[in-house]
């Protein structure tokens, strides 16, 4: 028993006989959180493995012909389709805009597949479209090609969107969750959980006091503007699925490093902050569809972080924290009271407490 | 944020340490009652603040975690049938029953729904005539107010298709349960503030004066459980046992009155079964006999299921503040948040999982 465990820790030698410790799949498999890498460490990469996949970044950098090509591709699922801030199109667009953003590319081209269910209202595709068309108007992105399915009603949830990205790397960068060393200066782009708790408000039913709006926007204007003040950007993730403590640990790990975040200077907005009380989240954990956190030089945080703040979408980005050689792999907060805690992995979908 | 920030402000959590620091002459052992009193304590890191010589240790408060075995099994069975829709509140998914979790039940087909409320519970059953919506009712005194409205609207508003399995629990039981233990270590309590919001705090004087053992009725925030350590510390040094209330915003000596009103109108005391401890007399609810027709155990015949605990977990022990979670041989290797092996790994009120999610299996402070 013993043996078998500690061989089901042990990913990397799985292969060829995947074993997950689920006997079906579970919502949590797809929470972004430790499930998740359970889901690509046991089954994905020991069938796909590859050096490019072994990255585990949002987006493979591929090099053609002496171009730097990045590739990425990205399936949106949410309900409800139309929630305050955006919409799945406007979503779906913006998503892969942004996993090819945080490899230092400029998007460029975009494809599109569409898994529609049965029963679902002309209009509502309508509306969606052109959601899309101006999403990736303002990210300056062709939309090239595409693919469209109609399934039985009840066999989706109204549309499922899969979009597939590619930019071009115009730096000489090398921007990676591998790249991170300590010193080096954790930046995060503004406030955090807006995404999360307005779908989850809206789905719920749940009405809180003051706004709360999805963050959804191109992030790529943003990383050009911050690759102008310095190509010293060693690693860079939109914390959407399990936050920013997900992105932060993942970095950690996959760099082999430590570190260590000030719990007061991490920007909440009041009425998310007061959402996630009453339910017992932790806004660290709530998925961001228009943030970005950087790990940066430390002779260039400064010149970054100014450069961020005079963008509209970077106006309040602050240092969150920095990187450490000590204890590796391990994210810890000083709390607001001057204690510290560790900042985990999240395990599955986040479950609202019950008192 | 408005009646928060000003109950995490540094400098007065500072001032609390310093007083507690120059107070205490003697170690002292501390027993914090609540699932959500420990979550602050870990979250905020307040035990690693607190001099050395002040222990404290976690008590049964975590609803999720007592719920026993067998209950969450009949759930399992209740929620697998075709016909019903079952709703619980988030973190009892998770939680693990014999063979899997309500989360894979409702991964093989089965109609599971969190709900934020019970009365949401109305709404669904309203909405589906020809369905059977059981509500998962667990939970202290502090939701059973609600239960109990459910139950009570369902009987009014003449909805049959509505049932509740019920496992409430109540805390003075279990503190005597705790104080009456040969292994007891348990000096002081900072006792449960959201359950006195309800009940008020007359029952935890007859504890006091039984046991000659303070409890001081506390808050969530940091500064409240500072108060609270400072104000049983004080108590202790100078040879006091009573009860005193840190947590005056919220709780009274007699508590809610309407909330207690629905509460015994639709429940009467019985005695439970708790997950890791075994059964305690008079420390649950159930449903009086007018409200009967609505309890689910009844309705879909489960009363059989019968089943046994995990040997390797030390849930029971943790629970009742004998052990520590990292005393546990299968802490964070053969039980973790993903895979709980027992209660107090499941809720991220339970012990076990505040220290897993905290990273308390290996000690690190940030830059001394």
């Amino acid at each position: 028993m013993a043996d078998e465990n500690k061989r089901r820790n042990m990913p990397g030698e799985l292969c060829p006989a995947p074993v997950i410790d689920h006997k079906q799949i579970v919502l949590g498999h797809g929470s972004g959180g430790k499930l998740t890498q359970d889901l690509i460490e046991k089954i994905f990469l020991p069938s796909f493995r590859n050096d490019y996949l072994a990255r585990l970044n949002d987006q493979a950098v591929l090099e053609l012909k002496g171009s730097r090509i990045a590739f990425t591709t990205d399936s949106f699922v949410v309900t409800p389709i139309f929630f305050p801030g955006g919409d799945i199109g406007r979503l779906a667009v913006n998503g892969t805009v942004n996993d090819l953003a945080m490899s230092g590319a400029v998007p460029r081209f975009i494809a599109a597949a569409f898994i529609l269910e049965e029963g679902l209202a002309a209009d509502d595709l309508v509306r969606v479209v052109e959601s899309m068309r101006q999403a990736a108007a303002d990210a300056s992105v062709l939309l090239v090609t595409g693919d469209t399915k109609v399934v039985n009603r009840g066999k989706g949830d109204q549309v499922f969107i899969t979009t597939t990205g590619l930019g071009i790397l115009e730096r000489p960068v090398t921007i990676s969750a591998d790249q991170a060393r300590p010193g080096d200066r954790i930046l995060l782009s503004g406030a955090i959980g807006d995404h999360g708790m307005a779908i989850m408000s809206r789905r719920e039913g749940l009405e809180f006091e003051g706004p709360m709006e999805s963050d959804t926007a191109p992030l790529d204007t943003l990383v050009a503007a911050m690759l102008e003040a310095s190509e010293q950007i060693h690693c860079l993730r939109d914390p959407t699925r399990g936050g920013v403590a997900t992105v932060l640990n993942e970095i950690a790990a996959r760099s082999q490093v430590g570190m260590e975040l000030d719990g007061r200077s991490i920007p909440v907005r009041e009425s998310v902050k007061g959402a996630c009380e009453i339910l017992g989240l932790d806004p660290l954990y709530v998925a961001n569809e228009g943030k970005l956190v950087a790990v940066v030089a430390p002779e260039a945080a400064d010149a970054v972080l100014n450069r961020m703040r005079a963008h509209p979408l970077g106006r309040d980005a602050c240092c969150i924290g920095e990187v450490v050689a000590a204890h590796p792999r391990r994210v810890l907060v000083k709390t607001e009271i001057g204690g510290s805690r560790i900042l985990d992995v999240m395990m599955g979908e986040p479950l609202p407490r019950i008192c | 944020m408005k009646y928060l920030d000003e109950y995490r402000d540094a400098e007065l959590a500072q001032g609390l340490l310093e007083q507690i620091r120059r107070e205490r002459k003697r170690p002292w052992v501390l027993m914090e009652v609540c699932g959500g009193q420990t979550h602050s304590i870990v979250k905020f890191g307040i035990d690693n603040l607190l001099p050395k010589e002040i222990e404290l240790v976690h008590g049964p408060g975590c609803p999720v975690c007592v719920t026993p075995l067998e209950l969450i099994d009949k759930a399992h069975a209740i929620a697998s049938r075709p016909e019903v829709i079952f709703c619980s509140f988030g973190d009892m998914l998770r939680v693990p029953g014999s063979e899997c979790d309500l989360l894979t039940v409702k991964s093989r087909g089965a109609d599971v729904r969190v709900v934020y409320s019970p009365l949401e519970c109305l709404k669904i059953a309203r909405k589906h005539p020809d369905r059977q919506v059981v509500f998962f009712a667990i939970g202290f005194e502090t939701t059973a107010p609600a239960n109990a409205m459910l139950v009570w609207r369902a009987k009014q508003d003449g909805l049959e298709n509505v049932s509740v399995l019920v496992s409430h629990v109540l805390v003075p039981p279990a503190l005597e349960a705790i104080l009456d233990s040969p292994w007891n270590r348990v000096q002081g309590f900072l006792g449960p503030g959201h359950v006195c919001a309800i009940m008020g705090y007359q029952e935890y004087e007859e504890i006091c004066a039984r046991f000659h053992v303070p409890i001081v009725i506390t808050g969530f925030e940091p500064v409240d459980l500072l108060e609270g350590v400072l104000m049983a510390v004080r108590q202790l040094e100078e040879g006091r046992a009573e009860v005193e209330n840190q947590y005056v915003r919220a709780v009274t000596r007699a508590g809610n009155i309407a909330a207690r009103k629905i509460v015994s109108s639709v429940f009467r005391v019985c005695a439970r079964k708790w997950r890791g401890v075994g059964p305690i007399p008079h420390s649950g609810y159930r449903l009086r006999e007018e409200f009967e027709a609505f309890d689910a155990e009844r309705r879909f015949e489960v009363g059989t299921i019968v089943t046994q605990e995990s040997p390797v977990c030390i849930s029971g022990e943790v629970l009742r503040g004998v052990k520590k979670p990292h005393d546990c041989l299968a802490f964070g290797i053969e039980c973790t948040p993903a895979h709980p092996l027992g209660a107090t790994m499941v809720s991220s009120e339970g012990a076990c999982a505040a220290y897993f999610q905290y990273g308390r299996y290996q000690k690190v402070g940030v830059g001394e």
